[in-house]
C-alpha cells in the first residue's frame, strides 16, 4: 500500500514538473462573453508555447457591479475585466483584495480596449432618432439597463448627462435632460446584455442605449434587416477596466499567469481580438485596420467632464445621488 | 337561506329527477369545457410545445451536441448532485419533523409548523441573500475566517488550509437548495398523519414495541405513498430552483451553474437551439414527474381502499 501511495506521488510530482494544469477565474461584465470565449483560446494557447503549462480560463458573467459585489463578497476571481473603474475600486475599498493604486499597473488606465455608447433602433429608424435630444421626445421608450447594478447603464448615464452639459451649458440643465430621459425607460434590466435581448428578443423598446460592440453583436446575430446603429453626434469613451485580484492569486498560486493573462490582451493577437469583437483597440494600426467598424465621434472622457470614476460614481450613483432621485421621482 | 335550502331539496325531492337537477344547460357545459381546454393549450401546451420546437429547430445534431456540450454536462452533474444531497436530508428532516408533530404534544409546536413554512413564505431571492450575508467573504464565515482570536482556532486553521468556500462554490448551491425546498416533505406528510392518528402506533406501545419498531412497522408503512409523493415534489423543486441558486452561484461556467441557470446563459448569448434543448430536459423532467405522481396517486387510492 505504502508503495503504491509511493509510487503514485512520485508520477504526480514528475508529471507536475514537466508541465502544470493551471485554472484561472475571469469575473467579466456582461457584453464580453464572446470576445473572451475567442480571446482564452488564444492566450492557453500562447500561454502553452511558451510556458508548456496547460491554462484553462473559466469565465463568468454578469452586471458589472454585480459582479464586484460578488467578487466582495467571496467569488474567486483571479482577474476582474469590468465595465468601468469604480467597480474594480469597489472591491480595493470593500475587500482590499487588491492595492489601491491598481489602476497604474497597466498601460491606459489599465484599458486594453475602449468602447463608446451607441443607440441600436429597429430597421428603417421608425422614430427617426438621430441624436441624444430625440431620446426624449415624448412617446419614445428606451431601453437602458440598471446603473446600480450594469457598468454600461452607467456610461450610458453619463454619455446623456455629458451630451446635455455640452449643449445647455449647466448641470441643473443636464440633470433635467436625464431626468427626461429616464421617464422615457419603462424597464430598467440588471445587466447589459439582458436589456439587449429585452430589446431585440422581446421587441420592447424603440431605441437602446447600448455599448458600441453589445450594439454590433445583436445586428451581426439577427442581420442587419432587423437593426441599424445610430451614432450620435457626442459620446463618452468609455474604458472597461481589468485587473489582477492580487489576494486570490496569491492564495491559488496564480499571480504570474494572471498577470500574463491580461497583458497579452496588449499584444497585437489580443488588440486583433479585441477589434473583431467590436472593441476599440489600443493599438493605432489595428485600430486603422478595423476603422470601418468604428464611426468617428466626438468622444469625452470621464475625467475631463466628471473628474474621474470616484467623483462620477459619488454624485450619480451612491445611494441618495442623482440618479436616485431622479428615478425615484419618476 | 335555510328556507331556500329546504325549498330546493323539496322540489329535488318531489319533480325532477337528481340528475336533471344537478346538470347545466349544455351550452354552459361546452362553454366551461371549452374555456378550461383553451386555457390549458394556451398556458400550458403551447409554451411546451415551444420548447421543444425551438430545441429542435436546427435539427437533432444540434440538440444532442447541445446536451453532451461541456458546461452543459457540468450543469446536468451539479443539478443531480444538489438534488441528491438535499432531497435525502429532506426526506429524513421531514419524516423526523412529522413525526414530533403529530405523534406528540410539546410547547412550540406551533412555532416548529411556522419555521417549517417559512422557505414557502420567503422569496427565494431572499433565501440566497441570507446565505450570502451569513457565509460571504463580508459576512459571519468571512470574519470567522480572518478572526485573530476565533473559536476553535483548529476548525479555522483547517478551513482556511482546506480554503474552503460556501458560497459561490457547490456547497452554497447545495445549501440554497436544501433551503428552499425544506418544506415539501413535511408539509405532505403532516396532514396525513394527523389524519391518520396515533391509534395504531398506541396499540404497538401496549404489544410492547420498540420505538424504532413502531415506526418502521406501523408509522412507515402508513406513510410510504405521502412520503413519495413528497419526495417527487421535493426533488423537482431541487431541480428547477433559479432564484437563490442564482443568488449564491456566482456564475462560473462549467463550475457553479445548475441547469435552470445554463438555460439563462446560453439564452443571453443568443445561443437559443442550446437553451431550448437545456429547457427541455427540465420539460422533459417535470413530465416524468407528473407521471410519477399520478402514478403514486393512483396507488395511493388502492393502497387506502384496501
Amino acid at each position: 500500500m505504502k508503495l503504491i501511495t509511493t509510487l503514485l506521488a512520485a508520477v504526480a510530482l514528475t508529471s507536475a514538473a514537466l508541465s502544470k494544469d493551471v485554472e484561472l477565474l475571469n469575473v467579466s461584465y456582461d457584453p464580453t462573453r464572446e470576445l473572451y470565449v475567442d480571446y482564452n483560446t488564444a492566450f492557453a494557447a500562447y500561454w502553452k508555447a511558451k510556458t508548456g503549462d496547460t491554462v484553462t480560463i473559466k469565465q463568468s458573467h454578469g452586471g458589472s457591479g454585480k459582479q464586484a459585489r460578488s467578487v466582495i463578497d467571496g467569488l474567486k476571481a483571479d482577474v476582474v475585466t469590468l465595465a468601468l473603474a469604480a467597480d474594480v475600486d469597489a472591491i480595493y475599498e470593500n475587500a482590499k483584495l487588491l492595492p489601491k493604486d491598481w489602476q497604474k499597473r497597466l498601460p491606459d488606465n489599465s484599458a486594453p480596449y475602449t468602447s463608446t455608447i451607441v443607440f441600436l433602433v429597429r430597421k428603417g429608424n421608425p422614430q427617426n432618432i438621430k441624436d441624444w435630444d430625440d431620446l426624449v421626445k415624448k412617446g419614445v421608450s428606451i431601453v437602458t439597463p440598471n446603473p446600480k447594478t450594469s457598468g454600461g447603464a452607467r456610461w450610458n448615464y453619463l454619455a446623456a448627462w455629458g451630451y446635455a452639459l455640452k449643449k445647455y451649458g449647466s448641470d441643473d440643465k443636464a440633470k433635467e435632460f436625464v431626468a427626461k430621459l429616464y421617464k422615457n425607460v419603462p424597464v430598467l434590466d440588471s445587466g447589459a446584455r439582458g436589456a439587449t435581448t429585452t430589446f431585440v428578443q422581446r421587441g420592447i423598446g424603440d431605441v437602446a442605449i447600448s455599448w458600441e460592440n453589445e450594439a454590433y453583436l445583436a445586428v451581426k446575430e439577427f442581420g442587419a434587416d432587423k437593426f441599424e446603429i445610430i451614432v450620435p453626434s457626442v459620446s463618452i469613451l468609455a474604458e472597461p477596466t481589468l485587473s489582477v485580484v492580487d489576494k486570490v492569486a496569491k492564495k491559488k498560486g496564480t499571480t504570474e499567469v494572471a498577470k500574463a493573462y491580461l497583458e497579452y490582451l496588449y499584444s497585437d493577437e489580443g488588440q486583433e481580438i479585441a477589434a473583431r469583437n467590436f472593441y476599440r483597440p489600443r493599438n493605432e494600426q489595428i485600430l486603422a485596420k478595423y476603422s470601418a467598424n468604428f464611426a468617428k465621434i466626438d468622444l469625452f472622457t470621464i475625467d475631463g467632464v466628471f473628474g474621474g470614476w470616484t467623483n462620477a460614481q459619488k454624485t450619480h450613483f451612491a445611494d441618495g445621488g442623482i440618479f436616485d432621485e431622479i428615478y425615484l421621482k419618476k | 337561506m335555510a328556507t331556500t335550502v329546504t325549498h330546493l331539496k323539496a322540489q329535488l325531492g318531489a319533480a325532477a329527477p337528481v340528475s336533471r337537477a344537478t346538470r347545466d344547460a349544455p351550452w354552459v357545459r361546452w362553454l366551461l369545457t371549452a374555456v378550461a381546454l383553451l386555457f390549458l393549450a394556451g398556458f400550458l401546451v403551447l409554451p411546451l410545445a415551444a420548447v421543444f420546437t425551438e430545441a429542435l429547430r436546427k435539427g437533432v445534431g444540434v440538440y444532442f451536441r447541445a446536451l453532451i456540450d461541456h458546461d452543459a454536462l457540468a450543469a446536468i452533474r451539479l443539478t443531480l448532485l444538489a438534488a441528491a444531497i438535499s432531497v435525502p436530508a429532506n426526506v429524513v428532516f421531514g419524516v423526523a419533523a412529522a413525526w414530533a408533530i403529530t405523534k406528540f404534544q410539546f410547547r412550540g409546536k406551533n412555532v416548529l409548523i411556522t419555521l417549517i413554512d417559512l422557505p414557502f413564505a420567503v422569496s427565494p431571492v431572499i433565501s440566497g441573500l441570507i446565505y450570502v450575508l451569513v457565509f460571504g467573504l463580508q459576512g459571519w464565515y468571512g470574519h470567522y475566517l480572518n478572526a485573530e482570536h476565533p473559536w476553535f482556532p483548529a476548525l479555522q486553521a483547517w478551513l482556511v488550509a482546506k480554503d474552503f468556500t460556501i458560497i459561490f462554490a457547490v456547497p452554497g448551491i447545495v445549501l440554497a437548495t436544501t433551503f428552499v425546498t425544506f418544506p415539501f416533505v413535511a408539509r405532505e406528510l403532516i396532514p396525513l398523519m394527523q389524519a391518520q392518528g396515533s391509534d395504531e402506533e398506541y396499540a404497538a406501545v401496549t404489544l410492547g414495541a420498540s420505538g424504532w419498531q413502531i415506526f418502521r412497522r406501523v408509522t412507515l408503512p402508513n406513510i410510504k405513498w405521502g412520503l413519495f409523493y413528497g419526495v417527487i415534489l421535493c426533488n423537482a423543486r431541487a431541480m428547477g430552483e433559479f432564484g437563490a441558486v442564482s443568488v449564491v452561484s456566482g456564475h462560473i461556467r462549467g463550475e457553479t451553474n445548475t441547469i435552470p441557470l445554463h438555460v439563462e446563459i446560453l439564452y443571453n448569448e443568443y445561443n437559443f437551439a442550446a437553451a431550448f434543448a437545456m429547457a427541455s430536459l427540465l420539460a422533459l423532467l417535470a413530465i416524468f414527474t407528473l407521471v410519477l405522481k399520478s402514478f403514486v396517486e393512483w396507488r395511493y387510492a388502492t393502497s387506502h381502499k384496501g
